[in-house]
């Protein structure tokens, strides 16, 4: 009950499992047990006050599901999720929901068409009890207004907005219940590159502003980097690496995060440069296996690019990085116990450029393709 | 690849395909859409030309209308799209069907919704030289199949048999790929064949495009919003507007030294994976009504460096003086891009 007492992290989910039944009903009958797509399968995650924690993966690695179980929107199958401490129920009251809100990707089909703003703000305004009545429309206004939208908004329906304008009604929304903690689903994805810029300034105000706690939920990076101070990587339904963002971006240590970093095209590639990374295989190789098909061990060896033996039988746990223990990777070879560099280019591994060569041996980096004058041209 | 794209401006490699003073208009019940407003292009052989720009700005308009697939109420207005010297604008669809397929294909941004789902993958993939080619029906399934193993679909003999729903998505966009490739077009149009992908899978495709583009020195025209992917693939970039050309050029030189107000904003507006910047500049206000467009440019409503003349001069693109490179902008004040640009970049 003692909200904010400072010491423990605010959101806390131990070992979150969600899993969907496929399938038809009757194969599931004769079986005697339904096919479970696991999509969550044993995920801890601390959420500390005021952080903004980013979740990213590829489609499928169950990213968005995990997102809408610590909101509540969906129930965990297995583990449990704390708030200050305390063990929410698998349905929560009213004011634990109050405390996680969302903010959904398509502005398009997450508001209602046929509510005016002010009366979509002034029905939650009053189920929740907010405000007094007689101060709902004061309050809705004012709402508008710290997402950059005007009183007269309050009159207009969603379909008399823009994409972006949209995605600002709905973070009002959210914000209507003065929520805690702000879950945010690719809020920028189905917007335009010059809207974009506008959604990301507004929920970094907004975070400074009212001393938001931010999950965000996005496959862009840059937009990661952008906005949030710690990352998650999810793969498969697990997280196989967190840490502090520009550590994590700078030196990622799990060979996944490798891959996605250098899968990410760049502005400022240097011609020569794009000429040898064309020459390269794909960052990362195959697509994901199915959910319903978990590779045995480690879960990413069928595309790792330094799997080895054990990597098929042993499943890698999520430890902390020795050296720095804000940073943690569920990968054997992790923390350059053991041979990091596919087989065929130990050499180059062991002659870094700088002085400062690191002691574990890493494989391509996206921070390294930019060195020095990073803007020259030919 | 062919890295020097001097063919551009009428080298070695030679015009092939040419869009000259493009007008698309659609006709509605709050008057006419003018989708394409007076766009010109070209492409060389073995050349990738990225076209750049919003949802609404007119790139796949421009795209379809050079394949002849514009939707039913839209119409070619004005202006010519020259194949090898011919006209494709006046040509009946049977005479265009004829350059479909062993001229030009298109990939598509939806695989899902552009393949045929109840038909199998080989037989799609098939289809295009038993008509096109006179392939027998043994002979275009082993067309088929080579196809499949150069675009890189494992175990090719099974998946030949599949359906498209039993293809993951980087999958189904690899068999759009071979699909387009089964007549050995000179050209590919790509409308936006990544943006539905994840990012390590758009990363394989991106690569697969470049590889085919050396091997077989086919030409794309690649229509996407994301100017990093442009910067990936192609050597030239077109940036659209409001229906208009606003910059064209080098890639390199575009993106990192915009010469247009838009492109600046453009570039500006997206986080950088490189660098983290304390605020994103956005665009301000809102892409343009096509009905009745904003008078002179049409990025002056939004144009922080806009003057008077901005509001009522014509603004066709230009070509830079000085430039090695054939480098254009329609921008009237594009001295101002410079001075931003400098003062904008944090130099390393």
């Amino acid at each position: 009950m003692t909200a904010g007492a400072g010491t423990g992290p605010l959101l806390s989910a131990e070992d979150i499992a969600v899993y969907f039944p496929v399938g038809s009903q009757l194969a599931a009958a004769v079986r005697h047990q339904p096919r479970m797509l696991h999509a969550v399968d044993g995920v801890d995650l601390d959420l500390a006050k005021g952080e903004a924690l980013a979740l990213v993966g590829e489609s499928g690695s169950g990213k968005s599901t995990l997102a809408l179980t610590l909101a509540g929107l969906r129930g965990a199958d297995r583990g449990q999720i704390k708030l200050d401490g305390r063990v929410l129920r698998a349905n929560r009251s009213r004011a634990d929901q109050r405390r996680i809100q969302m903010v959904f990707q398509d502005p398009y089909s997450s508001l209602n068409p046929r509510l005016t703003v002010g009366g979509m703000l002034a029905e939650l305004l009053k189920v929740h009890h907010i405000v007094p009545r007689g101060e709902v429309t004061a309050y809705s206004a004012e709402l508008l207004r710290l997402v950059g939208l005007g009183e007269d908004a309050l009159r207009a329906q969603p379909r008399q907005f823009s994409g972006g304008q949209r995605q600002r009604v709905a973070i009002a929304r959210a914000l209507a219940l003065r929520p805690d903690i702000l879950v945010a689903d690719e809020p920028v994805s189905a917007l335009d590159v010059s809207v974009q810029a506008t959604i990301l300034n507004l929920l970094r105000d907004l975070r400074a502003e009212l001393g938001l706690t931010l999950l965000l939920i996005s496959h862009n990076l840059a937009v990661v980097r952008h906005l949030c101070d710690r990352v998650a990587v999810m793969y498969l339904g697990r997280i196989v690496e967190i840490g502090p963002a520009a550590a994590l971006f700078a030196n990622p240590r799990h060979p996944y995060t490798r891959g996605l970093l250098a899968a990410i095209p760049r502005l400022t590639v240097a011609p020569d440069q794009a000429e040898k990374e064309a020459e390269e295989g794909p960052a990362v190789a195959g697509d994901m296996p199915s959910a319903l098909r978990i590779p045995a061990g480690c879960r990413f060896r069928t595309r790792c690019p330094i799997a080895q033996d054990i990597c098929a039988t042993q499943d890698p746990a999520l430890l902390h990085d020795p050296a720095d223990p804000a940073r943690q990777a569920a990968c054997h070879f992790a923390f350059g116990t053991a041979p990091l560099v596919p087989a065929a280019a130990p050499a180059a591994a062991a002659a870094p450029d700088g002085p400062d060569g690191p002691d574990v041996p890493r494989q391509r980096q996206p921070g390294q393709r930019q060195t020095g004058p990073g803007l020259r041209k030919e | 690849m062919s890295g020097d794209w001097a063919g551009g401006a009428g080298g070695a490699g030679g015009r092939l395909l040419e869009v000259r003073d493009l007008h698309v208009q659609i006709p509605t019940r709050r008057g006419t859409v003018r989708a394409v407003d007076g766009v010109s292009l070209e492409v060389a052989g073995g050349e990738a030309l990225g076209l750049v720009g919003e949802s609404g700005s007119g790139k796949s308009m421009t795209l379809r209308a050079i394949l002849g697939v514009l939707p039913s109420e839209a119409k070619v207005t004005a202006g010519q799209i020259l194949l090898d010297g011919v006209d494709l604008v006046p040509l009946s669809s049977s005479d265009l069907n004829k350059i479909r397929g062993p001229k030009m294909s298109m990939i598509f941004q939806e695989p899902m919704s552009a393949l045929n789902p109840v038909m199998r993958v080989g037989q799609q993939i098939a289809e295009g030289p038993r008509v096109h080619l006179g392939y027998s029906r043994a002979r275009a399934a082993e067309r088929a199949l080579e196809l499949m193993r150069r675009v890189g679909i494992p175990d090719p003999e099974r998946r030949f048999r599949a359906y498209p729903h039993e293809f993951s998505g980087g999958m189904r966009q690899r068999v759009m790929i071979a699909i387009a490739l089964s007549c050995d077009p000179e050209f590919i149009l790509c409308d936006e064949p990544t943006t539905a992908l994840d990012v390590t899978i758009q990363d394989q495709i991106l690569r697969l495009l470049a590889r085919l583009c050396a091997e077989s020195g086919v030409s794309l025209i690649f229509v996407t919003h994301d100017l990093p992917v442009v910067a990936q693939l192609c050597q030239r970039v077109a940036v659209m507007y409001g229906g208009q050309l606003v910059e064209t050029g080098d890639v390199r030189d575009v993106l990192l030294e915009p010469r247009h107000p838009y492109t600046l904003g453009l570039v500006r507006s997206a986080p950088d994976i490189e660098e983290v910047r304390e605020s994103l500049v956005p665009i301000p206000g809102s892409p343009p009504s096509l009905v009745s467009p904003p008078s002179g440019c049409r990025f002056h409503p939004r144009c922080a460096f806009a003057e008077e003349d901005c509001t009522v001069l014509p603004t066709p693109l230009r070509e830079l003086a000085g430039r090695p490179r054939a480098r254009s902008t329609a921008c009237l004040h594009y001295e101002r891009c410079e001075d931003a640009a400098g003062a904008g970049r944090a130099v390393p």
